[in-house]
Formats: C-alpha cells, structure tokens, sequence
C-alpha cells in the first residue's frame, strides 16, 4: 500500500521519488515540526542542555580568568605566538560555512532536498560564528580595545589600517554573521507566524507574533519574498566563498613558509565547506532521532551530504598533496623543509591525524551502504570535525614552530586554559543550539511543504 | 457553515474564502483576475509557482532595493578606506601610494553584499507593507489555518466590483469550500 502511494507520487517530470518519506499531508509536516516547540521536552533535552550550560560557565570563567591574569594562562609563546585562539577561531568560522553553502548555493541550484536541513544548518552557522566572534574579541585579553577594529572616530584621532588582511577579516566575519542572521531570520519568519497561529499562550503568542512581523501568508507578499530570498542566496553565494578566503588571507599575505601560498583561498574554502557538511550530519544524526524527523530528514539527505563530503574531502586532500609538490618545486630550501617538518618533525602526529581523519576516513563514503547507514555517518562525520580542528593545528603551529632560524624553534605545549577555552566554546555553541531546537522551527515547513507532491500544479490556467 | 461572524456591511473588511487544494486556488485566482477584481489577494502556507501569472501580478522590485543599496554600500565602503588611507591617517606601507586601492577590493566587496542584503530585507519589508500590527483577516479565527494548510482568496469590500451579497456566491461558483465575511 504504501508501496503504491509512493510509486504513484514520483513526479511525472522530474521522475524522482519524493524528498519526504510517507507521503505526508501539508498539516503532517506542520504537526511534526511544530511538535518539539510546542511538547514538555524529554528528560534528555534537560540534561544536555544542563551539561552544556556547565561547559559554557566554563568559557565564561575561563574569559574572566584571561582578563584578569593576560595571555600569558595560554601555552602562546615566541615562536608560536598564535596558537589555539586563532585555531579556534578558523575551526569555527569554517563549520559556519556550510549552513550558507547548503541554504543559499544549493538554493541557486534548484537542489531541493535542501529544504529538510537549510534551517539547522543556518542555525548551526549563526551559532558558530557567534563561537568565532568570540576568539578576535578576547585573544589580545584586552575586552577595552577591540573597538580599534572598527573605523570609529576616536580621541586618538587612528584609524584603522586597510591594507591588513586581518582588517579584510573583521570585515568579512561580521558581514558573514550578519547577513547569515538576515538570510536565517527571513527564512524563519513564514514558521514563526505558524508558531503564532498555533499558540495555545498568550505569551507564545505575542512573542512568536512579534518576530513573526505580522506575517498573513498573502500571495503579493510571497512573491516579494521569493525574490527577496532569491537575491539573499545570490549574495550569499560569494560571500561564503569571500569569507574563508578572506580568512586564509590572514595567513598567505604572510612570509611565513607554510603559510606563505596562493593555494589557500580555494584550499580554505573547500576544507570549511568539508568541516560544515560533518557538523551538519553530526547534529541531524542525533535530532531526527530525538525530535522524530526520520521521515522529513531521511537516508536521501544524508546520501547528498554525504556525496559533498567526499567531493570537499578530496579537494582538500588534492590540496593537501599539492603543498608538498609545489614546496618541492618551488626549490626553496625553507620551503621544502616546513612541509617535511609537518610530515616527519615533532608535529607529526597532528599531521598524521589529520591526513587520516579528512583524506582517508571520507573515502569511506564511495559506498552507498555507508552513505546511507547511521552509525558509519555520525563516526565518520566526528572523525572529520577532529581532522578538520587539526588541520587548523597543523597550518597555525607546525609553520610557526620551527621558521627560518634555528636559534628560535621550540615546542609548543597547550595549557589547562587552552582547552578549556576550546571546551567552553562548544558549551556556547550547545546551548545555542539546544534553545534552538526547543523554541524554534528546526525544519523550514513552509520551504517542505512546496516541494511536497501535492503542492504542484501540473494543470495551470492560462 | 455560516455561523456568529459578523455580517457583510458597513464595518466589514471583505470575504474570504477557502480552496481546497493549490490547484482549484489558482483555477479560481485566475477566474477573479478575469472577473476584474484588483483589491484581492490570495493566501497560501507556501509560494506557488505559477500563482502570480495566475492573479496577474507583475514582477517584484526588490531587486532595484538590491541593486541601489549594494552599489551604495560598495561605493561607500571604497570612499571609506580611500579618506582613512589617504586623509584621515596617510601612512606609507611598502612605498605603495595612499590610495593603493586593489588592497581596498575586498572590504569594497563585502560592504557591497552587506548593502545588498540589507537590500533585499528593507525592499520586502516595504513591499510587503512589514512589519504590521494587526490586519483585519486576523478576525476570522479559521484564517489562523493559512500557516498551516489551507487555501485563501481575499476580495476587499473596497474593490469597485465588490457586491457582499454577489461576491461570495461567485466565489462559491468558482470552487470555493468555506465563504466568510470579514469584519474590518
């Protein structure tokens, strides 16, 4: 039976079997989003947001620590004077790529499976590059001075410096979030007037009403809208790709070998693209199970993400492979010893687990029973978020440690700190998202419910 | 189905009246545009391609928001780094001149796509009239489904065309399900 009703809905045109199992109505995917929003949250939901809560008390404190004592809590030290903090801060920044590259690029490309992960993953980025943000603002352990980073009248009467590519950065990032946060609240705002109008609360009324701008679903509306979102995704498509160049800028204008190379903007793009895509399976693993979303967000999703993570994992893998040939075939004495020293010097177990984790573990995804099974997924996609901190490790310290003169290499050590800064980030980043899912359409409704079967109209009037 | 609502007449906003499926709406949307109707709307959970060619909408102008604010920002952003580099804090940097604007191209860029986006936001806010407190469709309590999955064509009682008696029973006519008379 079921069997049949599928069989019968694979559109006509495009001959595809449906993006949403179970042949759902319109109200079904209305009551299974809006479910979690509007349901006591299980037991679990409780604790992981109590636990993530500890943690972000944790970054917290950890913030307050670096304020009052300076930098010298972090293990960063001549030579390796940027360590963790801008490691961080890359990590996230490029896990909050691929919230806009599967919103606004698949967009673009009529990929319409999108429309079941779009609104997790442009959460996922907000939260992200809020994690991000917080690196530049904190790492000098000065909270009075960011604001030099901004052209601002000042009594000093200074003004910023624009040839930096560290100023394209605070550019870039704050412009990334901010047009994310647009190209979210946009998206969200057709859910949130649902939220309204299923309400039971005068208090969920009037705030879901509130963002909800008074949202009437009228068809001069939508086309308005459809356009506004249209060119949202248009400018969003290469400002993602702007983004983490502008971001490995910050080390390739350097003289530094290692970091000193034109590969790194698309090497950059595709290695935060890569890292987002395993974030993105990581938390859908888990919520489609926990919010009951099987059906919304089924094996089909995870089989194109998956797809995208080996496509990225490779390029990243080319790239990879492409350094060492170009170090070797620059000549460059200096050049050639940075890479060998990655692959064979005191770092490299880093390098090592990077190779493994983004290179090889994605190969795994060649099949289709991997692509489509679970556990394999949610390992795989872990593994690649670890690789991916790594490779981040590996271009940040390994360059740093050992430059042009001998007399200064050393070791570099992490601190207590540094990892706590690292796990109170993720704290942030969890409570975040654990509010979100609770209060927040996590699937864009009205995006599913028009590529549903039945919301087409094969017989149009003229 | 009639019921408590309030009756067509001086106080009233319009009609409304509810399809049953995407298809029969734009059957009927297409049946008002030819009828003449032009204070009217339609209302759906989704965008439906082919609707606005259905109601005879022309196309959406945001893009000329887009357009104006995104050059606007790209413009700005250039002028900004030209007058810090040059004027306000003239330093020289590798013997480069003060305006060594290929520097300036990416903060132009970015400024570009952030006027651009804020574009794209205050066009729709303003084309579509947002944010708005309340609107009188809000009175139909059976309006509250058009978040969810049901289908609507609004008529205004201050279309010239608008009859309250003539009108519901051409919607009806059309394939209309449900019929109701909106209170301003």
């Amino acid at each position: 039976m079921a069997h049949a009703a599928v069989v019968a809905d694979i559109d006509p045109v495009a001959g595809r079997a449906p993006l949403i199992e179970g042949d759902p109505s319109f109200h079904d995917i209305t009551e299974v989003v809006s479910a979690p929003m509007e349901w006591k949250p299980p037991l679990g939901w409780y604790i992981f947001l109590g636990v993530s809560l500890c943690f972000l008390g944790l970054f917290g404190f950890s913030i307050g620590w670096l304020f009052w004592e300076g930098t010298g809590i972090w293990g960063n030290n001549i030579p390796v004077a940027w360590a963790w903090p801008i490691v961080n801060f890359v990590f996230w920044v490029g896990i909050g790529h691929a919230g806009t590259l599967i919103s606004a690029v698949l967009f673009l490309f009529r990929q319409k499976w999108r429309t079941s992960i779009n609104r997790t993953a442009e959460a996922m980025t907000i939260f992200a590059v809020m994690c991000a943000l917080v690196f530049p603002g904190i790492h000098i352990g000065r909270p009075w001075l960011p604001y030099w980073m901004f052209p601002i009248p000042n009594q000093m009467d200074m003004w910023p410096q624009f040839r930096s590519p560290l100023m394209w950065d605070v550019f870039a990032v704050s412009i990334y979030g901010t047009v994310s946060l647009l190209f979210w609240y946009i998206g969200l705002v057709p859910d949130l007037a649902t939220a309204r109008d299923r309400a039971t609360t005068r208090t969920r009324q009037v705030i879901y009403g509130i963002f909800a701008l008074g949202w009437r679903g009228s068809f001069r509306q939508w086309l308005h809208y459809e356009k506004a979102y249209l060119l949202l995704a248009g400018l969003a498509t290469p400002l993602v790709l702007s983004v983490h160049s502008v971001v490995s800028f910050d080390f390739a204008t350097a003289q530094l070998p290692g970091w000193h190379t034109t590969i790194f903007p698309p090497y950059f793009v595709a290695g935060a693209i890569f890292s987002g895509l395993a974030m993105v399976i990581t938390l859908m693993v888990i919520c489609r199970v926990i919010f009951k979303l099987e059906h919304v967000i089924n094996m089909l999703h995870f089989d194109r993400m998956a797809r995208l993570i080996l496509l990225t994992g490779s390029l990243v893998g080319l790239a990879y492979s492409l350094e060492f040939f170009i170090a070797w075939y620059s000549g460059t004495e200096v050049e050639l010893f940075a890479f060998l020293n990655r692959a064979r010097g005191p770092f490299a177990w880093a390098y090592w687990i990077m190779v493994t984790c983004n290179v090889v573990v994605p190969q795994v995804f060649w099949f289709k029973k991997a692509r489509t099974h679970i556990p394999t997924l949610f390992i795989a996609s872990i593994f690649i978020n670890i690789g991916m901190w790594f490779e981040r490790f590996v271009i940040v310290v390994t360059s740093l440690h050992r430059d042009f003169l001998p007399s200064s290499w050393d070791y570099f050590t992490p601190t207590f700190w540094d990892f706590a800064f690292f796990a109170g980030s993720f704290g942030l980043f969890f409570t975040m998202f654990t509010l979100f899912v609770r209060f927040m359409p996590m699937v864009a409704m009205a995006e599913v419910k028009s590529v549903l079967p039945q919301a087409h109209v094969h017989n149009r009037p003229e | 189905m009639a019921d408590d609502k309030v009756t067509a007449g001086d106080g009233t906003f319009g009609v409304l009246a509810e399809f049953s499926s995407p298809e029969t709406l734009m059957h009927a949307c297409a049946k008002v545009r030819d009828k003449g109707f032009s204070i009217w709307d339609a209302h759906t959970p989704f965008p439906i391609h082919g609707l606005d060619k259905a109601m005879g909408l022309k196309r959406s102008w945001v893009s000329a928001f887009v357009l104006v604010m995104g050059l606007s920002g790209a413009v700005l952003g250039m002028i900004m780094q030209w007058w810090v580099a040059s004027k306000a804090y003239p330093l020289v940097i590798s013997g480069k001149p003060f305006f060594s604007w290929p520097a300036f191209i990416p903060i132009t860029f970015e400024c570009g796509v952030l006027g651009g986006a804020s574009g794209a936001v205050l066009g729709l806010l303003i084309m579509a009239r947002l944010p708005r407190h309340h609107h009188a469709l809000f009175n139909s309590e059976r309006f509250k489904k058009v978040t969810d999955d049901a289908f609507f064509i609004s008529i205004e009682a201050q279309d010239p065309q608008y009859d309250s008696a003539e009108t519901p029973r051409f919607l009806e006519e059309i394939g209309a399900t449900y019929v109701e008379p909106v209170a301003a």
